[in-house]
């Protein structure tokens, strides 16, 4: 049938699934936002006060629901916007797919207002941009965009639309088509067929994973990684019962959180450079280390050379070209992280690593940190925080040292409750990201925590907070300092503390409550009670502002590009 | 080390611009880079010669493969491969030296493609080994000028990428 583009356009989402978008409008963007207000009873639009913050809100979405979200921004600056919430959903692998309009095909290329080639500019944190100059391609486009972004491994992919090829006058043929059968159709169809796109999930060697079951026999100190991967692919369950069959202790990245149980027996808690005592320290004994859906960032794997050096390491991912990209591998397998742990689970003998375990859980699996009169400590906000808060609230952090910390002293469960930018580190993810949380799981209870140098990025998202009354509760870990550079100054740098005073900070009480929010500073832990009480009690948006000494570190720390159990704290 | 690396894409604006990202986002450098259509005009085929260092081009091969606009990569090894390249070289000459260049061209198989009565314009398709001796037999008569197309390969015997 013959469509408006725009139509074409909406209705490819729907088919999609989608019922929400976060966006923000602008010039080039006009038509689709005019046919969305045709639409607002199928597809909730959450403006938001900069696109900065729909882009992570949109991610927030997708990390939190599973689901593909979906970011609206017009052309130049509202594209250029997006950038920073692309790239972290790339580092990430969460899906998303950003919908820009550029200038019309006659002004293409002349420097026309607010024109900027974002299709350019985002490819290398993308995993497919479209530039859409034929209105006939919209349908194809669309649905080709949703699999790129969800399937394998996940990732944000951007649809630039020329202006012309939104007018309203454009009427295209556009057949209403199920999602199951997108896949035999257009391009998408094409894709399934090519060497190394598997927008069908690739099916994992069988024999890969008998030759990992007979490592498994033979090892005698085997330990596992539980990655982002775990998370991604919504393996926790299938992960937990492999863990506990092959009786083997559990070390936590930081984007694997919620990927294993954070309390679970045979967690031995982060690893890395900030990484626990139990985790490193197994990781350097270990002869068999096993990585689920972990890349072996220079946050792991700090040095490569000396990473796991008495182990032969197994790598179990979705994305071929991780494969020996930081770490050599002794084995590895492909495939979904769900599907190649059911298959192990299937065939793998049980065992039991009595000593091993022993030796890996005399040592910390968690950091203690002193308590200091008069003060209140970050390990007590965050201790009282998850006392009074419900055990499934949804976490979504920011950056830094309360980022640290926020692993270090919860608990996550399930994939999805802790958001965090542990790929691209971005300053200003965790507003948006709870948003966008909270819209995805309205039963849920989210907590944001966060800095006094990330709330200041993105924290006017308080508008967007405020105006659609998405009852988020904040937590500043105010230190008047950028901590965890300061850390680094502390340790590294001769405590030369260049440019990382942030004592002119804002009042962030009157800030909250500027923008119809609720607000509390908090100097005790009597007083944090209280506040975060009055916060789950008033239902609406709430910032309590934390004061924190200044110069409370992060521990362990190990120093970059140092082996792994060389820490400088402990 | 020196790599010689054939790409399948789609034959559409902006791909290529993919294509080489990948390569200079890990400081290789290309040392040459041919594209033309194919037999199917709506697929491309690319062949670059990249120098990596003592890196391995493995992984931008992996990378490559995740391209949604590349079809198919493969690396082509020296000794099993057909590989050709197009120069054209311009080089002054007088009325003395034209027979001792035109002798040259006949030696190497070059073509005369121009002539004017200060200069002539040759061109040779050879290896890349080839171009670069007809290259420097050239020299001592004055090159004015040289473009080359860089490297195009396939595979040696039936096999095909």
């Amino acid at each position: 049938m013959k469509v408006k583009s725009t139509v074409a356009i909406l209705e490819c989402l729907l088919e999609q699934g989608v019922d929400t978008i976060f966006g923000y409008p602008g010039g080039t963007i006009l038509n689709i936002y005019d046919e969305l207000y045709s639409y607002q009873d199928k597809i909730r639009h959450i403006l938001t006060a900069h696109e900065q913050g729909a882009a992570h809100a949109a991610d927030g979405y997708a990390r939190s629901t599973g689901k593909v979200g979906v970011c609206f921004a017009t052309s130049g600056p509202g594209a250029t916007n997006l950038t920073t919430g692309i790239a972290t959903a790339y580092y990430d692998s969460s899906p998303v797919v950003f919908i820009t309009c550029n200038v019309t095909e006659n002004t293409l290329g002349k420097d026309a207002f607010q024109e900027v080639d974002i299709t350019g500019i985002a490819m290398p944190i993308t995993k497919a941009t479209y530039l859409v100059r034929d209105p006939q391609t919209i349908p194809d486009v669309i649905r080709e965009a949703f699999a790129v972004a969800a399937t394998g491994r996940p990732g944000p992919v951007l649809i630039d639309f020329l202006k012309n090829v939104t007018a309203p006058s454009v009427m295209i043929d556009y057949e209403p088509m199920e999602r199951k059968e997108h896949i035999h159709h257009g391009r998408l169809q094409a894709l399934t067929h090519r060497i190394g796109w598997d927008i069908k999930t690739p099916e994992p060697n069988h024999d890969d994973v008998r030759t990992l079951c007979q490592m498994i026999a033979e090892s005698k100190k085997p330990l596992l990684i539980c990655g982002g991967g775990v998370v991604r692919s919504r393996a926790h369950e299938v992960f937990r019962a492999f863990a506990e069959k092959i009786d083997t202790p559990v070390a936590i990245t930081v984007m694997g959180g919620g990927g294993f149980p954070g309390g679970h027996p045979l967690t031995t808690g982060m690893i890395g450079m900030h990484g626990t005592q139990a985790s490193n320290i197994a990781c350097d004994n270990c002869d068999l280390l096993i990585a689920v859906g972990c890349r072996f960032s220079d946050r792991v794997a700090l040095d490569p050379d000396t990473f796991a050096a008495n182990a032969k390491i197994v790598h179990i991912d979705i994305d071929r070209a991780e494969i020996g990209k930081n770490v050599k591998t002794a084995h590895h397998i492909i495939g979904d992280a769900k599907r190649v742990l059911e298959l192990l689970n299937s065939v793998v003998e049980e065992k039991k690593n009595p000593e091993w375990k022993e030796f890996v859980f005399s040592h910390a699996t968690r950091t203690e940190y002193d308590d200091k009169p008069g003060e209140l400590t970050p390990q007590q906000v965050l201790e009282t925080i998850r006392q009074i808060v419900p055990g499934d609230s949804i976490v979504a952090t920011d950056v830094g040292q309360h980022q640290m910390w926020t692993i270090q002293h919860f608990h996550f469960d399930y994939p999805g409750q802790l958001l965090t930018s542990g790929g691209f580190g971005t300053m200003g993810f965790g507003l948006g990201a709870a948003l966008g949380a909270k819209i995805g799981n309205p039963d849920k209870t989210v907590i944001h925590i966060t800095g006094d140098g990330c709330f200041r990025m993105n924290g006017q998202e308080m508008a967007t907070e405020s105006h659609y009354d998405i009852p988020v509760i904040t937590f500043v870990f105010d230190n008047r300092t950028l901590g965890m550079v300061r850390q680094w100054q502390n340790l590294i740098y001769n405590k030369r503390f260049s440019q990382t005073d942030l004592g002119f900070a804002p009042d962030f009480v009157k800030l909250a409550e500027a923008y119809g929010l609720k607000g509390r500073r908090v100097t005790n832990v009597q007083e944090l009670k209280e506040a975060i009480h009055e916060a789950l009690e008033w239902g609406h948006g709430y910032v309590v502002d934390c004061m924190i000494d200044t110069d409370e570190m992060v521990r362990p720390m190990v120093g970059g590009g140092q082996p792994i159990t060389n820490f400088m704290l402990t | 080390m020196k790599q010689t690396i054939s790409i399948l894409v789609e034959n559409q604006a902006g791909v290529l611009n993919k294509i080489t990202g990948l390569f200079s986002r890990r400081a290789f450098n290309i040392e040459s880079l041919a594209v033309g259509v194919t037999d199917d005009p709506s697929i491309s085929r690319i062949t670059i010669i990249v120098d990596s260092g003592n890196s391995v081009v493995e992984q931008v091969e992996k990378q490559l493969n995740k391209l949604v606009d590349v079809i198919k990569v493969r690396t082509l090894e020296d000794d099993r491969m057909i590989g050709r390249e197009l120069m054209i070289a311009k080089v002054s000459c007088t009325t003395k030296t034209r027979v001792d260049i035109m002798n040259l061209c006949q030696i190497m198989g070059a073509k005369i493609a121009d002539v004017s009565p200060t200069t002539m314009t040759l061109e040779l398709s050879d290896t890349t080994e080839r171009l670069e001796l007809f290259q420097s037999l050239l020299r001592p008569f004055s090159i004015l000028e040289v473009a080359r197309t860089g490297l195009i390969a396939v595979q040696k015997g039936s096999g095909k990428i």
